[in-house]
């Protein structure tokens, strides 16, 4: 494990050292990500400065919702690039590569290609998050420091998860994955507002086939120390994000089912 | 105990068959119909360690499929397979870790990073101590000279480079066994020499057991003393390069150099085969008549410069071969 995580580091230094190369497009990367997540947000403060609130929602609190995703994302982000290419790596052969290497074949995609451009992403989203808690009344205490830690850690599994579904079903198909693009993509936006403003079948869609809201909305309440307007208890908000870590745990086994297949049919 | 052993190993991939024009992209979406082909076929042999073998046949035949069945990619359909006492497919990662493999047509360095970057990576993929590592980088280097290469970016190096360094990169963690794929296409001929003479030694002196597939006759002319043939995933002919010519033909060829331009040789027991100028490639049957006798009457007959008898090119009977078995 150990040796799995350094041999990361060393990937990730490489794959830095080959963006280094080409800095203005690095620099500018970064930066095209920072503008292009800021005006997203502009968006929302546009709407709250006409709206004022969005049902119960204060802007402060939906920028913490936002910022909080944002950072979980920007991890998963940097790191999930390689399972979106999970087609082409097979088409040119590059996946028997990694099969070729002693090494566990997600550690390798994982290693693929770590994207700095996220950093532009991460900042905003910290900044954000920062921003919203000097408005909020949030009473940090180690329990709800530690939780947050936790929120934005399986948070950013639970999205690795997503991009590893993706990636399994290239060895299946090609065709579908622009839908499926939906899912993520489109879940993680959706993930970026409460959930309680959503109408009951897609709240849950994002609880129960896709945990998407245990990882943002249940331990996010907890945090700011709202009761739920769906009615959820304390303790099933603390518990909740370790549903997205087991949701990333499923799509690992569902990976070495896909891997099973690819290996016994080679296409 | 054999170091490489395949027991009828049995491989079919299932095709979907296209349609033709749009309505049959469209059909194939809704219902896709699917045709199995046997890419292997009762695959069976033995590879004793420090062997050096030619794997030969035509495109589609089989000899990647085998590879990769060999290297823990493919999982066949049924059959055994052992290298090391290891089931490859079982085993994959340890298995991995005790093959090298080079694909001619693809390179395994990082195409944007300086070539020693590449080979440090590899030494963490594959778990090299950093004493082990040194010694087999330099040794490599030393074999094949590829100092001079160690701070170029793999994209700027020429082809010839380009699979100096992947024969290196695939032996840095001193596996017991290389799978060698067209490991000279597309070399200029100065390159095709030194990458046959460094497969060569590390043979000869490191026993590493190596399978080699490819399509130039000169790599196994020059290599290999064991040719296994294979087509339509079967096992064709398996033995020496000598065995497998006296069985396919046992033909020579004459190759005369005459005096005169003008003239022809006609005798009954050779047959004419080609002219250039005044050289002229005739063949015969030494079961039919003795070489040495051959000779001396066509020296008495005409006035010859120069004579010598040749094998027919390893080429032909491949091709002979791929011809008696309905191959391409």
């Amino acid at each position: 494990m150990m040796n799995a995580f350094a041999l990361y580091i060393n990937y990730a230094t490489l794959s830095l050292r080959g963006q280094m190369q080409y800095r203005v497009s690095f620099i500018l990367g970064t930066l095209g990500q920072l503008l292009g997540t800021g005006v997203e947000f502009v968006g929302i403060l546009a709407l709250f400065d006409r709206f004022e609130s969005l049902s119960q929602w204060s802007l402060a609190e939906v920028a913490f919702f936002y910022g909080l995703v944002n950072v979980a994302f920007a991890f998963t982000d940097s790191l999930s690039r390689g399972f979106d290419h999970v087609g082409d790596l097979v088409r040119t052969g590059e996946f028997d590569r990694m099969l070729l290497r002693p090494r566990s074949t997600v550690l390798q995609l994982i290693g693929k290609e770590f994207t700095l451009k996220r950093l532009g992403r991460f900042l905003q989203g910290g900044g954000v998050l920062i921003w919203s808690t000097l408005y909020l009344d949030i009473a940090w205490s180690p329990w709800v420091m530690a939780l947050t830690a936790v929120t934005v850690f399986c948070g950013a599994c639970f999205f690795l998860g997503l991009f590893i579904n993706i990636g399994t079903l290239s060895f299946w198909t090609t065709e579908t994955l622009e839908l499926m693009n939906v899912l993520t993509y489109g879940g993680i936006e959706a993930s970026k507002y409460p959930l309680a403003i959503y109408r009951p079948w897609f709240r849950r869609f994002f609880t129960m086939v896709i945990p998407m809201g245990c990882v943002t909305y249940f331990p996010v309440l907890a945090i700011l120390g709202r009761t739920d307007p769906l009615g959820t208890s304390l303790a099933f908000q603390y518990a909740a994000p370790l549903f997205g870590l087991l949701y990333f745990i499923l799509s690992l086994l569902i990976w070495r089912l896909g891997l099973r297949y690819y290996r016994s049919t080679g296409s | 105990m054999s170091h490489i052993r395949l027991e009828n190993i049995v491989k079919t991939f299932r095709i979907a068959r296209r349609r033709p024009g749009l309505w049959g992209a469209f059909h194939g979406v809704l219902r896709r119909e699917y045709r199995t082909i046997k890419a292997l076929d009762r695959v069976s042999f033995e590879l004793e360690r420090g062997e050096l073998v030619g794997y030969i046949g035509p495109n589609g035949a089989g000899k990647s499929t085998t590879v990769k069945v060999l290297s823990g990619i493919l999982v066949p359909d049924s059959g055994r397979c052992e290298i090391d006492g290891r089931v490859p497919w079982r085993d994959r990662i340890a298995n991995a870790a005790n093959i090298g493999v080079v694909f001619g047509q693809r390179t395994q360095l990082w195409w944007d990073l300086p070539v020693i970057e590449s080979f440090d990576l590899l030494r963490d993929i594959y778990r090299v101590g950093s004493g082990d590592y040194a010694r087999a980088r330099d040794e490599l280097a030393a074999l094949m000279d590829l100092e001079p290469l160690y701070d170029v970016p793999v994209r700027q190096l020429s082809l010839g480079q380009r699979m100096r360094c992947d024969l290196a990169a695939a032996l840095l963690h001193a596996p017991s066994v290389l799978f060698l794929d067209e490991p000279t296409i597309g070399l200029d001929a100065v390159s095709k020499l030194a990458v046959r003479g460094f497969i060569k030694r590390l043979n000869r002196e490191r026993g590493v057991t190596v399978v080699l597939t490819t399509h130039d006759m000169d790599d196994i002319e020059a290599l290999c003393d064991r040719v296994m043939v294979i087509g339509h995933g079967r096992i064709l002919s398996d033995s020496t390069l000598d065995d497998l010519r006296a069985r396919v033909t046992r033909e020579r060829r004459l190759i005369i150099d005459l005096l005169d331009e003008d003239q022809t040789i006609a005798d009954p027991d050779v047959s004419f085969v080609s002219r250039s100028g005044n050289r002229i490639h005739l063949q015969f049957d030494p079961d039919r008549v003795q070489t040495a006798a051959l000779i001396s009457r066509i020296t008495a007959k005409y006035a010859i410069k120069d004579l010598f008898v040749e094998n027919p090119p390893i080429e032909e009977i491949i091709s002979r071969l791929y011809d008696e078995h309905e191959l391409r």
